[in-house]
């Protein structure tokens, strides 16, 4: 999507403080995915923090992040100094979404888990504090490993709460679901076909609105996520403040703020985890809306999809179909579901209960 | 386009129709969209108190350590500071530990000196003393004492006193910079540095690992994208020194560069000289990667973006207990596993008499001339051998290798040994240098082989730094000697 309003700016001549918008993204293929996903999408603005003291990096201030990029890629983002009042960037590009409005609302247990000991996997962001809530509730039962023909770390370990274990895996850190790096795959498909009962996504309360990109494409795989705001005290250092009911009810998923070294907190996020896993509480997640050709395309892929595999969630994969560039899924609809990530069957090798040491 | 039934090859040509419709990027409308909706939600729930306009405030600290004139002083000096803090801070506990485990007298003189203290003489004895008393009080035979004491125990005990400290101190401050939030900034510095050598700007952070642990930079290298950046940042990670070579680095610089100062700055001035080996190493890193994206492992730089999370207010107490606990603990078992047999065998092949002399005697003269070759000899060099499994026994290698059977003397002064066989400040600057670009240790050779899955690359990984090691000793070493006879004609 280009904006008229292109004068020729670009990226790396933006001064030290100064803000712009950007106006469109040039390059191509995974760095360029990567630029949107991190928040450097037509419409939002930019503005350059810190330089590097050769001058070859410029680190720009994005969605609340901050992202270095040497001058050569910045000069690939044009950018535009004002956005045009009379250009309808939503009307164009979606983005309403249809609320289903009110809390999470218990359902009747839908009892159809596949997994004997329930699983519950870690999702967010890089650096947002993932580790430290996935210590919090695994203690030293932890489990490391690689992620199958990846030479990716895979984080196991087991949890236990009023009496019930789970199973938390870790899944590597992500800005998105929609690229093609080892770590969104293995984060993608590990959502889709071991089909974790609840996936907990740790957001970064300093930057939310970058880590909402993961959240919804989450959220549009599988209803039973859990938002965990965490770095809430960084956040509040630096004067920021979010209203997590009117997350949960703008969301439609139960939302926890957390310092995670605080076990309080921590204790909130395991009680949801619990009440969503164990099915008692079934979140009902926003949509959110895309393009109307695209919403059209979605609705008509999804419907037979509904058919082909009814246990998945058939918007995402008719996106991934629609989109092309995702050779896993086309496979899952040709051939079936991948073998090799389905729940893992070595248990995780805990250093404390008596079980593990049987 | 009817729906409802439909076979799987229908379903894809259905959406392969749908994305020509659509045309252009289906990946950019949908993250357009969903970030627009995040806006919205955004703007709804979190709020700012807006004082001053935070839209560009960055903290006094990313000021410093990117700044144009301070930014790379600012970085060496925190290396220095460290490893002054590490000198420093192991000092008194390698005396206590010396003390108690080996030396004549026990604890007596570390308690005069340092607590002012004297101890009644019932008590000033060491574990060493107990243990030969007590071997002796059974009956034990010649052999067996000295094989378990002057051997096994006494390696233990030398990586224990002399090695332990500052690893133990060491990791636990690089941990806590770690902690802080200065990686990627050390990144943002040093990207155009490793673009130039043909790396990518994540070596540095990977290269910054390997000051811990060599095998954990390695590790780190997959975080790079690029096979080739990749390769390469792991082929170079072993030029920066892990936690078990800074002791020896320091201990040369302490009793070799440094003497003859005063007390007070004769941390600061090793400090200084472990720094300079330190920034070597990094030039060494440089130097290799250009080399090996000029020949073997050639291709285009890739493109990054880096994060550079906030800094983060690291739980001090927490990250000191348990890696000064982890690293003590891992410190100790290594000492176990890897110390207490290489003690024991110096001390075996010590006793194995061959013609005059004795095995050991006999093996370091066959390596002596190589040795004295690169300002080195050849015990030292053996030392290098014993160490490959792990490179903080050198030291106490070679202790125990220039003590004979049962000497006891020398334990309480080092740089005397030293000096009777015949160590300079040439050789100490030789030794320091043959340790920051010497082959890796067997953890970190196998980590490479386990990350690289390639027997040729693991060992160009071994090979590649020995010969280097080997050229710089040869041409510091030969100038080196140059030099001292001139100075001899004065």
């Amino acid at each position: 999507m280009k904006c008229p309003n292109t004068s020729g700016m670009t990226l790396d001549k933006l001064s030290l403080g100064e803000s712009a918008y950007v106006a469109s993204v040039g390059l191509d293929g995974t760095f360029r995915h990567r630029l949107l996903d991190l928040g450097f999408v037509p419409g939002s603005q930019v503005t350059a923090v810190l330089r590097s003291p050769d001058g070859g990096l410029i680190s720009y201030r994005a969605k609340g992040a901050d992202i270095a990029l040497r001058r050569a890629d910045a000069a690939q983002v044009r950018i535009a100094t004002a956005l045009r009042r009379q250009e309808q960037w939503s009307a164009r590009q979606g983005g309403s979404t249809k609320r289903p409005g009110g809390r999470p609302s218990s359902v009747e247990v839908d009892a159809s888990s596949p997994h004997e000991v329930p699983v519950v996997a870690l999702a967010g962001n890089p650096n947002t504090g993932k580790s430290t809530v996935f210590n919090a509730l695994t203690g030293l039962r932890q489990h490391v490993g690689n992620w199958p023909g990846k030479t990716v770390a895979r984080l196991e370990g087991s949890w236990s709460y009023q009496g019930r274990g789970f199973r938390i895996v870790d899944l590597p850190g992500t800005y998105s679901l929609l690229s093609d790096s080892p770590e969104e795959e293995i984060a993608r498909d590990f959502i889709l076909s071991a089909e974790p009962d609840c996936v907990v996504v740790v957001a970064d309360a300093t930057c939310l609105e970058r880590n909402l990109n993961l959240a919804f494409q989450i959220m549009e795989i599988t209803p039973h996520v859990v938002l965990c705001v965490n770095l809430i005290d960084q956040a509040r250092a630096k004067g920021i403040r979010v209203d997590a009911g009117r997350l949960e009810e703008l969301l439609g998923v139960p939302v926890v703020t957390t310092c995670a070294r605080q076990r309080r907190d921590v204790a909130r996020l395991g009680e949801w985890i619990d009440r969503v896993a164990c099915r008692r509480v079934v979140p009902q997640p926003v949509r959110v809306r895309y393009e109307d050709h695209l919403e059209q395309a979605l609705k008509d892929v999804a419907d037979d999809l509904d058919h082909l595999l009814p246990r998945v969630s058939s918007r995402w994969m008719a996106l991934r179909l629609i989109d092309g560039m995702d050779a896993g899924v086309r496979q899952w609809v040709s051939v079936g579901k991948p073998k090799d990530l389905r729940a893992p069957s070595d248990r995780p090798r805990c250093r404390s209960c008596a079980a593990c040491r049987a | 386009m009817a729906s409802g039934d439909g076979t799987p090859e229908q379903l894809l040509e259905k959406a392969d129709r749908w994305r020509e419709v659509i045309g252009g990027s289906v990946h950019d409308s949908v993250t357009a969209s969903i970030y627009t909706t995040a806006s919205q939600v955004a703007s709804e729930v979190v709020t700012t108190e807006s004082d001053a306009d935070k839209s560009s405030a960055v903290s006094w600290l990313d000021r410093l350590v990117t700044s144009r004139l301070l930014g790379v002083p600012f970085m060496v000096a925190l290396l220095a500071a460290v490893l002054w803090l590490t000198i420093v801070g192991a000092n008194i506990p390698s005396g206590f530990l010396a003390g108690l485990l080996m030396e004549e007298g026990g604890l007596a003189s570390w308690c005069h000196e340092v607590l002012g203290v004297t101890l009644p003489a019932s008590v000033s004895v060491s574990l060493l003393e107990l243990l030969r008393q007590a071997f002796t009080a059974l009956h034990s035979p010649w052999w067996l004492t000295g094989f378990l004491v002057d051997g096994v125990y006494l390696g233990l005990a030398w990586v224990v006193s002399v090695m332990l400290p500052p690893m133990a101190i060491f990791f636990p401050l690089f941990t806590l910079l770690e902690d802080l939030g200065l990686l990627p900034r050390l990144a943002f510095n040093m990207d155009r540095y490793f673009r130039r050598v043909g790396g990518s700007g994540k070596q540095a952070l990977t290269m910054a690992m390997g000051f811990g642990c060599n095998a954990a930079g390695v590790v780190a290298c997959r975080i790079i994208r690029s096979p080739r950046e990749k390769l390469i940042a792991i082929l170079t990670n072993n030029f920066v020194p892990c936690n078990g070579r800074w002791p020896t680095l320091i201990m040369a610089a302490s009793l070799f560069v440094a003497a003859g100062y005063s007390a007070v700055s004769m941390a600061l001035v090793s400090a200084v000289a472990v720094t300079v080996v330190a920034l070597i190493g990094i030039l060494a890193t440089g130097l290799v990667s250009l080399l090996l994206s000029k020949t073997l492992v050639k291709g285009v730089p890739s493109s990054f973006a880096l994060e550079l999370p906030p800094y983060r207010r690291p739980q001090i107490l927490r990250v000191l207990y348990t890696s000064f606990i982890d690293r003590t603990l891992s410190v100790l078992w290594r000492a176990v596993v890897c110390a207490a047999p290489a003690g024991g065998l110096i001390w075996l092949l010590h006793a194995i008499p061959v013609g005059q002399g004795n095995l050991f005697d006999t093996i370091a003269a066959i390596l002596d001339p190589v040795g004295r070759a690169i300002g080195l000899d050849g015990i030292i060099l053996l030392a290098f051998i014993f160490a490959i499994p792990a490179n903080e026994i050198v030291i106490p290698t070679v202790i125990m290798g220039y003590m004979s059977l049962g000497h006891m003397a020398e334990i309480d002064n080092p740089a005397l040994l030293f000096r009777e066989n015949g160590w300079t400040i040439l050789t100490a600057v030789c030794l320091m240098l043959f340790s920051v670009l010497h082959y890796p240790c067997t953890t970190t050779s196998w980590t490479i082989w386990a990350e690289t899955r390639s027997v040729k690359w693991t060992l160009l990984a071994n090979l590649l730094p020995l010969v280097l090691a080997m050229a710089v000793c040869f041409m510091v070493a030969q100038a080196g000697f140059r030099f001292e006879s001139v100075l001899d004609m004065f």
